[in-house]
């Protein structure tokens, strides 16, 4: 770990002139991502502005009937938010199927979108990654690669967005509030994340010094048919495999609205609006959900360790179609839903 | 049964208060004066050299003290057999900063030394080293033929016995016969408490070393073979451990580097490693194990073939006993065991909880399933025919053997008999329920050990030896020993451990720790209470005149006569009224060879489980464990069943999640830290029941113990294996079963 300062910012234009301020530096959350690739070396800021106490941690109401969750709220705090539980449920199940209760009570919502990769090779100093390190080439690529992308990946990257929170809100499409030394603006959550191209090195279309407020969810959030579903090596304390997070509206059978996205598949949240598409005006049915499946892998592509992804994420999105449409919050059968 | 009667009882643990209130101190928080901080470099490269450490580039930071590495490392040692330890296997062992050629990925390669941890890890980070790579090769599957039979072993490994009969043969007439191969890739142990080493400057070439470690006199040993110092300038001392379970029975390069330091520097110096290094360490080596089981019409074992190849590095040929378990744990007259090492450019690997026999074990255990099936026969029942009343490796009954009565109770509890015999036959929706079997047999073994016992005049009685615990319980079960032995509460004695000022134990490991120092400490109780007899009968009119001391008893505090318990004296006033502070004695406790000679000296169990499968997803989840133990007496029900918990983690674990990938192309384990080198947590775990069945023995040692660590590991590996095929019918050979593998 490299030597840093550190300071404590008081409101938001404080936090974003003290980064300026700094050359190398960071905003820091709960500090339960940052602070780890620190000791491992992989990031070296030389300045730390702490904004976990920014005025940034209310969860409240939006004039236009939505939900605005500050960035600096918990992620706990977020899940357990009453309106949350009520009228995302989505949201709530997703972030508690994430790391520990010890982490998300540090885990800040800002904190959570900007997380990095878990590559292994992205950690570990001593082998070349175009994302640590631009130009060096991709060690997963022709190496380990269980937890890698099957979409949208690149020839520079495989690596995968690691956040269960991010698909869901995938799913519900939020704007992402940020601010930052040219002011304001709104990011629809869609085109926050990015994927690697050649430029692995960026995780997402904020531009220097920008800071998350908050994400403002709109009305809609999928209360009746929704689910997430998450697999992983072990039943909880550990990132997904593949996870799927859907919402569905149903006028009897027949599909009336339906949103659909997958995590751990994609440098991104993966969120198909075609196969959303496809999903509308259809009957609810095996075949239905079969043939969408088969549509959002149909481009998908293993690099060796994660070939079985493929044909996982295809009888996932199968039975996340099923339990949403069932209004099952996750598997039917209890062990799937382990956390809390 | 009195008060005093300690032994067997579920006593809560003696030292639980300390370590729940933060002040048992652990290796890396022995806060001596004026201590300087020590970070490790290791190697990126897997094979090579280092051809240069620019030190002088980190020396100028203001509070950088020191850079070791084999550029400046002073004279030490010469001659191979100053760096063995206790546990040392054939070979050379590795010499830390000894030479600049590289044989292992993350090979400890320098040493800097700062005013402060923060700033010695800085300047690790800084620290530019220049190497020269060489092709490596770390895929065992790449040695399948280049395989041999090592020869020297280490203590306690025992080569495969001859083969018997004609298993070549009998497997090719068979009525029925299997053939398979099993794998598993590499584990690391992974205890929660990282290897540090405070090494307290006392003098000149006088050091007081707080190590993580399971045998202080293993770690003394070695370091004054390495450093030249006398026995009396070493003291070395281990309390606490969070966790071993084998990594810390050899010296780790965490102590070579902070005494290295500590000797130069004249000065206290702490070395703790990251979790990263904790992969660099030694591990349960990468093992491939090929299988050939045939039976004859009636069911009964015609053949047994069990071959295992593993890794080793490239300077130490580090054995575990694999294979021998398959020859005593079924009756068959027609065995070959075979056992061969491969070296790869690894570091060697190093025991790990029930070494080799954990690996053997699923070898066996699943072949016996898969042979169940071959042969149309329920597992319970075809092990049933085949149970082994003697050990045909050495052709010696054992001392005893309760593993029928694990198979049946274990069975009961389970509720085996509504099992069907078809794999894919319970079915809820998409999930799909297994139920799987399996045995296993662990060395019953003491060691050589020695123990103090000191009775004071207020009645307290203190008992020391040099033992290790990593948290298994042997501080409550010492002082259920020794209070028992001398009729007193748990309260009125202290047992103390971990230090070489200490008699001498042995290693702590192998699961003997009970067995060794429990004789030891009940022969040194023995001896202070033949001391306070004597004193006792000097008193005028003593009741006890003329007694000998097996016609004395200790209970409540006093001691009595045991054909007339009235006539009694109380063990204070012994001591107060001849005029004696305190009585001591000591002793040895030995192996008694010629009451064990003619016999094979084992615990057993039996364990059954229970998994659901999801069908189109593969997540797999253990739902019941029953695990049956037969391992002697039970000296504290609560800390033995404890271990056995532990023992089915670590047998879940290695089932379905535990595994260190290496990335061949880098030669480097690439999954080395806790969020991805998984180990179960809370929501893996099943209900788990803990059957003991009673067992007397008296062979083993006089307290009956058989040692309880190692053995509830066994079974649970290949039970749930054996159930995810029932559940299933598909047969996953290689471990750990990952959903991918079922889909
Ligand atoms: C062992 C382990 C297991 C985990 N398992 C899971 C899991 O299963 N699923 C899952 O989803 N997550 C998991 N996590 C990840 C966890 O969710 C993230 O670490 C956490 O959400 C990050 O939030 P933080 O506030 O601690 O971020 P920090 O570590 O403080 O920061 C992370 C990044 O965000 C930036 N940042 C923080 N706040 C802001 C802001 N307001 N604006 C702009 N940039 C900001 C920082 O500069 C930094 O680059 C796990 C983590 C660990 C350590
Ligand atoms: S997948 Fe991306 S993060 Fe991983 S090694 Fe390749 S470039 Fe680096």
């Amino acid at each position: 770990m490299y030597p840093f300062t550190y300071s404590r910012a008081t409101d938001v234009a404080d936090a974003v002139r003290d980064k300026a301020g700094h050359g190398a530096s960071a905003y820091l959350g709960g500090g339960t991502n940052l602070i780890d690739l620190m000791k491992y070396n992989v990031e070296q800021p030389a300045h730390l502005v702490n904004v976990a106490k920014l005025p940034l941690s209310k969860i409240e109401d939006l004039p236009d009937g939505g939900l605005r969750l500050g960035a600096t709220a918990t992620n706990a705090d977020t899940a357990w938010n009453e309106q949350v539980k009520q009228r995302y449920p989505m949201l709530n199940q997703a972030i508690l199927a994430g790391a520990s209760p010890q982490l998300r009570n540090a885990a800040t919502n800002g904190g959570n979108l900007m997380q990095r990769t878990r590559c292994y090779y992205f950690y570990d100093i001593e082998t070349p990654c175009n994302k640590r390190e631009p130009g060096s080439g991709c060690s997963a690529i022709g190496g380990y690669n269980r937890i890698h992308a099957i979409l949208g990946a690149s020839e520079a990257c495989i690596a995968t967005h690691p956040s269960d929170m991010c698909v869901a809100l995938a799913a519900l499409a939020p704007t992402v509030r940020v601010s930052g030394p040219n002011g304001e603006r709104s990011i629809a959550f869609e085109d926050f994340h990015r994927l690697p191209g050649e430029l692995p090195q960026y995780d997402n279309t904020l531009t220097e010094g920008e800071l998350v407020l908050s994400l403002d969810l709109p009305e809609k959030g999928f209360a009746k048919n929704f689910t997430y579903l998450k697999l992983r090596d072990r039943h909880s304390y550990a990132f997904a495999l593949v996870s799927v997070a859907v919402g569905l509206e149903l006028d009897g059978d027949t599909i009336t609205d339906a949103r659909l996205a997958l995590g751990g598949v994609a440098h991104k949240p993966w969120r198909d609006k075609s196969a959303e598409e496809m999903l509308k005006g259809q009957p609810a049915t095996a075949e239905t959900f079969g043939r969408v499946a088969a549509h959002v892998v149909a481009n998908a592509v293993g690099q060796g360790s994660n070939d079985f992804k493929i044909e996982l994420a295809r009888r996932a999105i199968v039975r996340a179609l099923q339990q949403a449409t069932e209004g099952k919050q996750q598997a039917s059968d209890a062990f799937l839903n382990s956390n809390p | 049964m009195t008060q005093t009667n300690h032994i067997g009882k579920g006593a809560n643990r003696v030292d639980g208060p300390l370590k729940v209130s933060g002040t048992a101190h652990y290796a890396g928080e022995f806060n001596v004066p004026n201590l300087a901080y020590g970070y490790v470099v290791n190697s990126p490269i897997a094979k090579g050299k280092v051809t240069r450490v620019h030190a002088e580039e980190v020396l100028g930071l203001p509070g950088v003290l020191a850079v070791y590495s084999h550029e400046n490392v002073p004279h030490l040692a010469w001659f191979d057999r100053s760096y063995k330890d206790l546990l040392a296997p054939g070979g050379s062992p590795f010499r830390p900063l000894h030479t600049p050629d590289i044989t292992f990925n993350q090979q400890p390669v320098a040493l800097v030394v700062a005013e402060t941890f923060e700033l010695a890890r800085y300047a690790a980070a800084l620290l530019r080293v220049d190497y020269e790579q060489e092709p490596h090769e770390t895929n065992l599957g790449t040695k399948r033929t280049e395989g041999y039979l090592p020869g020297g072993g280490k203590l306690g490994y025992a080569p495969p016995p001859p083969p018997r009969g004609n298993p070549e043969k009998a497997w090719k007439n068979a009525t029925h016969s299997i053939e398979a191969e099993y794998a598993h890739g590499a584990q690391h142990h992974n205890p929660m408490e990282l290897f540090a080493a405070t090494v307290e400057w006392l003098a000149d070439d006088k050091i007081t070393v707080y190590d993580k470690t399971q045998g202080v006199f293993n770690v003394q040993r070695y370091l004054t073979g390495v450093f030249g110092l006398s026995k009396d300038n070493c003291r070395v001392v281990n309390q606490f451990m969070g966790g071993g379970f084998g990594s810390g029975l050899r010296p780790q390069y965490s102590v070579f580097m902070a005494t290295l330091a500590a000797l130069e520097l004249k000065r206290s110096v702490r070395v703790t490693l990251t979790r990263q290094q904790m992969f660099s360490i030694g591990h349960r080596p990468n093992t491939l194990q090929l299988l050939k089981l045939g039976t004859n019409p009636d069911g009964s074992l015609a053949a047994l073939q069990h071959h295992a190849l593993h890794e080793t590095s490239l300077f130490e040929d580090y054995t575990e006993n694999v294979v021998n378990w398959s020859g005593m744990q079924y009756k068959c007259d027609n065995v070959k065991l075979g056992y061969q090492l491969a070296q790869l450019d690894v570091y060697s690997p190093q025991d790990m909880r029930a070494p080799g026999a954990a690996t053997g074990n699923v070898g066996i255990e699943v072949a016996m399933d898969e042979m169940a099936y071959a042969a149309g026969l329920d597992p319970l029942e075809f092990r049933l025919r085949n149970y082994a009343e003697r050990d045909q490796n050495v052709d010696k009954p054992f001392s005893s053997k309760k593993l029928r009565e694990c198979y049946h109770e274990g069975a009961a509890k389970f509720g085996w008999d509504k099992r069907p015999l078809e794999p894919r036959s319970m079915r809820n929706g998409h999930l799909l329920t297994g139920w799987g079997m399996a045995g296993g047999v662990w060395d019953a073994m003491q060691m050589p050990s020695r123990a103090s016992a000191r009775l004071t005049a207020d009645g307290r009685l203190l008992v020391l030896s040099g033992a290790g615990e990593n948290g298994a319980g042997t501080y409550t079960i010492m002082t259920q020993i020794a209070a028992e032995t001398l009729g007193l509460p748990l309260e009125a004695v202290t047992f103390e451990l971990g230090d070489t000022d200490q008699p001498q134990a042995p290693l702590q490991g192998g699961s003997w720790t009970a067995a060794s120092v429990g004789t030891a400490v009940k022969n040194a109780c023995d001896a202070l209470g033949q001391k306070l007899l004597k004193l006792a009968q000097k008193q005028k009119d003593s009741p006890l005149q003329g007694a000998d001391y097996d016609e004395v008893e200790f209970v409540n505090g006093q001691l009595r006569l045991r054909r007339d318990p009235d006539q009694a004296v109380v063990l204070r006033d012994v001591l107060q009224a001849s005029g004696e502070t305190e009585v001591e004695a000591d002793s040895t406790a030995l192996p008694n060879m010629l009451k064990q000679n003619g016999y094979s000296l084992h615990s057993h169990n039996a364990v059954f489980a229970e998994v659901q499968v999801d069908e189109d997803l593969g997540t797999v989840r253990v739902t019941r464990v029953v695990n049956a133990v037969a391992a002697g007496r039970i000296l504290n029900r609560k800390t033995a069943r404890s271990q056995v918990l532990g023992g089915v983690v670590w047998g879940l674990g290695m089932a379905l999640m535990e595994e260190t990938i290496m990335d061949h192309k880098f030669g480097r384990y690439v999954n080395h830290n806790y969020a991805e080198y998984h180990i179960p947590v809370n929501a893996d775990m099943p209900d788990i029941d803990v059957l003991f069945i009673h067992e007397e023995d008296d062979i083993v040692n006089p307290l009956g113990v058989k040692g309880i660590g190692e053995v509830g590991m066994l079974g649970v590996t290949a039970a749930i294996a054996n159930a995810v095929f029932h559940a299933t019918g598909k047969r996953v050979r290689d471990l750990p079963i990952m959903l991918d593998k079922l889909l």
